[in-house]
């Protein structure tokens, strides 16, 4: 950080602090309220994701993948066993596809329903936050119906996925679309088109494109600055070439193109795009058996494998080598929250620390997935 | 009751005007402290509840009379008072002790001198002042020292910030509250409360009640930006930037616990219902019926005074769960750049209406 000179004055936000979505401490060089840089301290979740990996087989890994990104772990299984399922060349049934896409669109419209209620908290708007969280509520009943589970929930197997849908699943899935498409409207009008929350976002930290691309911003994040690049539709996965959705981008409608209000904005089309997807899978998912591909004990040929797939935050990689042993030699996650946070000093320079807050809030971080 | 009167009685019993001063004092400052400890329970309370009906919520349920675990979480509050009198208060070391301690009474002090001006009804008042309204928005802005002393004498980077913020929009938005609260002023011709509200009896338009704000265009612009700047006043949401909980903690209270804290937190309550008192009182008719010459007895007056207070404060509530919080540079935006210049302008155009129309 350097010698703190004249007015300068260095400050921790973090790593208890209610705005850094979890344990992360930004050390901050202000002048005044004006800040000069920005130095993220990582490493306070650390838990050897990687490592402890290569001592546990295969199906052990599964697990941690949930407790990397949290918030959306049914995108973090899904990663995983479709990167093994490459690396093995298994060939999943049917309806183990439809039944994936299922869970991890509804994750995704729960994480960025956790994610736009976030931000409205960070913006000082408590409503929002609570409306979204009732929502997000039936999702994670929904999940609970399904496997058990919550919050972790060690669904998506290699081959398979642990439980199959439960009775009535689809309708009650349908009953929640139906109930939830109007909610939209609801956010939008509460916190979306509220003046205030326009003028504390819009032109606020805005990430040109080429920063995006050149600090390797992926997801809502970088379709906020106006990239079209989603992994589901430009390097399809599992079954995503089957569903008709649109890739939202930013359009700078009230301020400039990336700044904070397109990446709440691309977040809340999301949800809608979701939806449409969860229509379509739910309309026609086969009959069958979850668990036909699922292999006895999961020995992979010698090799390595790199897949990267769309999680609510951006492009999820996992690059996994294979000894030949039932436990892996390496595996290493590719997290899009890590390198959001990258650019959040370039970013933050000169804007004040209410938009710090603002800014580091629309990266949508997890410290989970950061700090694996 | 008003402390003449109490000075008046005491000196007819005998000739000791030190005592007899003291005695009124002290005697007209108990219910004063009882309203504002009243005040806070209650508010503490439906802002909880309205909180939670906003938010789709219940809000508290637990403690409560009632048959078992209690009904509607009518304690709450009081459990919550216990709780913070209870717990232990802490002093960082670093401190400065001495400003450290002293901020929470002077934050009190200044809610506490405001409330003795508010008129309840035309005989409840505890101070009726020939410049009641000027008195309250003097006393209003002692807290500010308070604010900045905690802020400074906490020796936390935090507080510092949630100091200087609430300084720079205290001191800001007094002066639109100020400039527009001349408006009832020069309708009246009167700084004294009593007055002012007397003023506001009869209709005006025919139906409507001769409430100031009825009175003119003018007003009607006056009220809103009163009523802005005294929610800006009292730090509260959309405002509340000096204590903003996702940046700054919780700015100038960062350090404070227990029984300091809950004077902060009195103080914040009391201030709100003093600055919807003088709203009330400048603007909405005070204890005026609504409907003239009628439900106008001694107890109607305190009613009305009352409802539309509560109401006040219930709007104060609604902004707080509905908008989001605004930035320090766009706060100032808004009172140097739109309040005062409409405010000035207000009070020339009372002036010119006065003129024409009597």
């Amino acid at each position: 950080m350097g010698i703190v000179q004249g007015d300068q004055m260095i400050l921790n936000i973090g790593p208890q602090h209610p705005s850094t979505h979890g344990v992360l401490r930004l050390e901050v060089r202000t002048d005044g309220e004006i800040v000069s840089e920005i130095k993220p301290h990582l490493g306070y979740l650390h838990r050897c994701f990687e490592k402890h990996s290569e001592n546990v087989t295969y199906e052990q890994v599964i697990p941690f993948t949930d407790r990397c990104d949290y918030l959306a772990s049914m995108n973090s299984n899904f990663g995983y066993v479709v990167a093994m399922e490459e690396l093995m060349e298994i060939k999943v049934p049917e309806r183990v596809d439809y039944i994936r896409i299922i869970m991890g669109e509804l994750n995704r419209i729960a994480s960025h329903l956790l994610a736009l209620g976030v931000y409205g908290l960070d913006i000082g708007a408590f409503t929002p936050f609570l409306y979204m969280f009732r929502d997000r509520e039936r999702i994670l009943d929904m999940f609970e119906l399904t496997c058990g589970a919550r919050l972790l929930y060690n669904y998506m197997w290699v081959g398979g996925v642990s439980h199959d849908l439960p009775k009535d699943f689809e309708k009650i899935c349908i009953g929640f679309l139906d109930y939830f498409e109007p909610q939209i409207k609801e956010y939008n009008n509460l916190l979306t088109y509220n003046k205030i929350f326009i003028e504390r976002t819009a032109d606020v930290g805005v990430i040109p494109a080429d920063v995006a691309v050149s600090y390797g911003v992926t997801g809502p994040n970088l379709r906020g600055s106006g990239v079209k690049w989603d992994v589901r539709k430009d390097e399809p996965y599992s079954i995503y070439d089957r569903f008709e959705f649109d890739i939202p981008v930013g359009e700078g409608q009230f301020g400039t193109l990336g700044d904070c209000f397109d990446r709440y904005w691309v977040r809340m089309l999301e949800i809608s795009q979701s939806v449409k997807i969860l229509r379509q899978a739910l309309k026609d998912i086969p009959d069958g058996n979850v668990h036909q591909a699922l292999p006895k004990k999961i020995r992979p040929p010698k090799g390595s494998v790199y897949r990267r797939t769309e999680s609510p935050r951006g492009d999820l990689g996992y690059y996994i080598v294979s000894d030949g042993t039932p436990v892996p030699y390496r595996v290493k996650m590719r997290s899009p929250a890590f390198t959001a946070l990258s650019c959040l000093d370039e970013v933050s320079r000169g804007w004040m620390i209410s938009d710090v807050i603002a800014i580091l809030g629309s990266l949508d971080i997890v410290l989970g997935e950061i700090d694996r | 009751m008003t402390v003449d009167f109490l000075i008046d009685w005491f000196a007819a019993m005998g000739d000791f005007p030190v005592i007899a001063f003291l005695l009124a004092v002290i005697i007209s400052g108990i219910p004063i402290f009882l309203i504002m400890a009243l005040n806070a329970i209650v508010a503490v309370y439906v802002e909880r509840k309205v909180s939670a009906f906003m938010m789709d919520r219940i809000g508290p349920m637990g403690q409560g009379p009632g048959l078992h675990a209690g009904k509607w979480g009518l304690l709450q509050t009081a459990a919550d008072a216990v709780k913070l009198l209870v717990k232990e208060d802490t002093v960082p070391e670093t401190s400065d002790k001495f400003l450290f301690k002293m901020a929470p009474y002077i934050i009190f002090i200044g809610a506490f001198m405001g409330m003795a001006a508010v008129p309840f009804s035309s005989v409840l008042q505890v101070a009726d002042f020939n410049v009641g309204v000027f008195y309250i928005i003097a006393v209003g802005s002692i807290g500010v020292i308070g604010i900045v002393m905690a802020g400074w004498a906490s020796n936390n980077k935090w507080s510092l910030y949630g100091a200087m913020r609430s300084a720079a929009q205290i001191i800001s938005y007094e002066i639109p509250a100020g400039l527009s609260i001349i408006v009832p002023i020069m309708m009246a011709g009167t700084m004294n409360l009593q007055l002012l509200i007397q003023s506001q009896s009869g209709t005006v338009w025919g139906i409507l009640p001769n409430w100031i704000i009825f009175n003119n265009p003018f007003t009607f612009i006056a009220f809103f930006i009163f009523f802005i700047s005294a929610v800006a006043e009292t730090n509260r949401t959309p405002f509340d930037i000096p204590e903003a909980e996702s940046e700054l903690v919780a700015g100038w209270m960062t350090e404070y616990s227990g029984f300091r804290w809950a004077l902060f937190f009195l103080s914040e309550y009391a201030n709100m219902f003093v600055v919807s008192g003088l709203a009330v009182a400048g603007f909405l008719g005070g204890w005026q019926s609504p409907i003239p010459g009628m439900f106008d007895s001694a107890g109607w007056e305190l009613f009305w005074f009352m409802g539309k207070l509560i109401l006040l404060i219930f709007v104060m509530m609604w902004f707080r769960w509905t908008f989001p919080r605004l930035r320090v540079d766009q706060l100032m935006h808004v009172c140097w750049k739109v309040f005062i210049p409409i405010a000035m302008f207000n009070i020339f155009g009372v002036g010119i209406w006065k003129l024409i129309f009597g």
